[in-house]
């Protein structure tokens, strides 16, 4: 191993209990993460897709240390971030940040934009101008510097977007988390902050780790794919390799179900689609 | 023109939409024929879901709607929609047209078992008795294809998944065999996997009963897979229509060709050898702000002075053998064109794919 990995999973385990159903027996348990290991290696784009409830969301809280595994270890950047307590990991705040579906509900409604993006900083306490700072950010995702004095709500979903994404940018992080960033926008608006993701992990050299269940996107996006289904890492590889010739039954029923608009044109029914016959047939 | 005719189940001419003083769709024509599948696309706000449910007769309040639209289910077209009584859409909603949308959870009654939620649609219009409404109540769930039926119909809707609500939701529709069924979104809230089997019902749900419907999504590759024909939607207007195969194949709409370019994320290439993907500049305008003359002009890379003027109408070449031969009477915007001459075509007044 020439180069430590920007993340590294080893045997991560989450368990979470559910309400107690009786009163003789134990509470049952919902393993929401089941022994996952991965690495994923600096300037890699990594892409996470799987249904709902495969435990995306809940592997993507752990990577980012809001949430603590059940067992096994996690590595950033060569550091354990598993087992320590939430003041211990100030250092991942800065070098990894987070970008989530809904921007609406991930940006405060009442503050303005300029105290949203510079939060990151306050919080962090990184000195400098910070009036500067948000203005290059706001060029950077493509926004008007007069963004600044405006309120999340005068923003379409795209902007608001930009906006997170710039927000994620402040304290010059090294790793970009996104969580389903395009799942709530409309295609043409979609096109606009994929290009932008695109610019930014290339212009700053970003490590990134995309969650989506969308596998059109992630295939557009990532380099390496892990697929998720019930809690496990079914399947990891090359994302062309594992669109072309998936190796596992269900990454090939996932792969299958894409509605494809060439394939459709070619003739493939909305039956050949819950039938899985790929677009080749 | 030949295959509409008498075999038209909706038809919706000359369309208004507005409140007080701002417009919100204007001049929106379109007709499904049974049997037909038809797929209604465009981003948010572009006035697709206005234009369901103002068929619907569901407009809120303080929004007008003008036009005429007929529907021919089990009795013929003779009465404007817009202008019948509440009471007698309520007697149409759920049995001649029905509808299927985008949030399952939203739609069902959460304190109802959900079998006596498919009975409850056959009750109220009269098609069955309580006993025979029940009994096929369990049938149509089955249709749909969710497992154990007879016990599954005592379940409430919290206790079902996404894709199992929207199959009850699908099997209230499909309940009285409606002549029309609208589909808004219904699977933009699923997973792939189970998105492909509940378009394949929905499918085979229309295709059973030969009904027509009309199927609204942002989704290009879904109206590709569902659909024969398509409208696209801009603005609160139609801004191009015709078969599917030649619409995505070959878009004339500077609009088409940008929703297009941008939502074929699965290039023949991966991703390194496409660069960049083609967007649309800019975002939907609020409604009411969308500019005079072209809807699309404020977005568009053509644009010129001339589309300061409203684009009339163009019929496609009549390559389709659907018989949409052009009409010099329909180039005039506002002409009232007949169906034929609106189903395929486009108002653009520098369509793409011209050598010019």
């Amino acid at each position: 191993m020439t180069e430590t990995p920007a993340i590294e999973l080893r045997g991560v385990c989450r368990d979470f209990r559910r309400p107690r159903t009786s009163l003789r027996e134990a509470p049952p348990v919902v393993r929401a993460v089941q022994d996952v290991s991965l690495s994923v290696g600096r300037g890699e784009r990594f892409g996470v897709v799987g249904e709902s409830g495969s435990g995306k969301s809940t592997l993507l809280r752990l990577i980012c240390g809001l949430d603590r595994p059940t067992s096994g270890e996690i590595l950033v950047e060569g550091r354990s971030i598993g087992d320590q307590p939430a003041r211990r990991l100030r250092w991942l705040r800065r070098r990894l940040q987070l970008v989530f579906q809904d921007p609406m509900s991930s940006l405060d409604p009442r503050m303005r934009v300029r105290d949203i993006i510079a939060e990151p900083l306050v919080s962090q306490g990184i000195g400098g101008d910070h009036g500067a700072r948000v203005t290059e950010l706001l060029g950077q995702v493509g926004l008007d510097p007069e963004a600044a004095r405006r309120y999340p709500h005068q923003f379409s979903g795209g902007q608001r977007q930009r906006i997170s994404v710039a927000r994620a940018l402040a304290p010059d992080p090294d790793i970009l988390v996104m969580d389903e960033p395009v799942s709530a926008l409309d295609v043409s608006v979609r096109a606009q902050v994929l290009n932008l993701v695109d610019e930014i992990v290339d212009g700053l050299d970003l490590t990134l780790v995309f969650v989506s269940h969308d596998l059109s996107v992630v295939r557009h996006v990532c380099d390496r794919v892990a697929v998720m289904r019930a809690g496990e890492v079914v399947e990891t590889g090359e994302t062309e390799r594992l669109f072309s010739e998936p190796g596992h039954d269900y990454t090939a029923s996932l792969v299958a179900a894409i509605p494809d608009l060439h394939a459709a044109l070619a003739g493939r029914s909305a039956q050949d689609l819950a039938r899985g016959v790929g677009p080749a047939s | 023109m030949s295959r509409a005719g008498d075999r038209t189940v909706l038809a919706v001419e000359g369309l208004d939409v507005g409140t007080g003083h701002t417009p919100l769709l204007h001049d929106v024509s379109f007709a499904i024929a049974r049997g037909e599948r038809v797929g209604l696309i465009g981003e948010s706000g572009s006035g697709k879901s206005l234009t369901a449910l103002a068929v619907m007769g569901l407009l809120g309040e303080g929004l007008h709607a003008r036009g005429d639209v007929r529907l021919s289910g089990r009795t013929p077209a003779t009465r404007n929609l817009l202008e019948v009584g509440e009471r007698e859409m309520a007697r149409l909603r759920g049995d001649a047209v029905s509808m299927v949308f985008q949030e399952p959870m939203t739609a069902l009654n959460p304190t109802m078992r959900v079998g006596a939620q498919v009975a409850e649609v056959m009750r109220i219009h009269g098609t069955r008795d309580t006993a025979g409404a029940r009994a096929r109540a369990v049938e149509l769930l089955d249709q749909v294809g969710l497992p154990d039926p007879a016990h599954l119909a005592r379940s409430y809707p919290h206790e079902l998944s996404g894709g199992q609500r929207q199959r009850v939701v699908l099997a209230i529709a499909l309940a009285n065999d409606p002549a029309l069924l609208i589909c808004d979104e219904p699977t933009t809230a699923l997973d792939v996997t189970v998105q492909a089997t509940v378009l394949d019902l929905v499918v085979r749900g229309v295709q059973e009963r030969e009904a027509a419907m009309l199927f609204i999504t942002h989704d290009l590759a879904v109206v590709a897979t569902v659909c024969e024909r398509v409208l696209v939607m801009y603005g609160g207007r139609i801004v191009e229509a015709g078969p599917v195969g030649e619409v995505f194949a070959d878009p004339r709409h500077r609009y088409t060709q940008g929703l297009i370019g941008a939502s074929d994320l699965t290039g023949e290439q991966g991703r390194r050898g496409r660069g960049a993907l083609p967007t649309i500049p800019g975002t939907v305008p609020p409604a009411g702000r969308f500019p005079d003359g072209c809807v699309f002009r404020s977005r568009c890379a053509h644009a010129t002075d001339e589309c300061g003027t409203p684009p009339g109408w163009t019929p496609r070449g009549g390559a389709d053998g659907r018989g949409s031969a052009p009409d010099e009477a329909e180039e005039q915007a506002g002409s009232a064109p007949g169906e034929a001459g609106r189903a395929a075509g486009y108002a653009c007044f520098h369509p793409a794919g011209d050598a010019a």
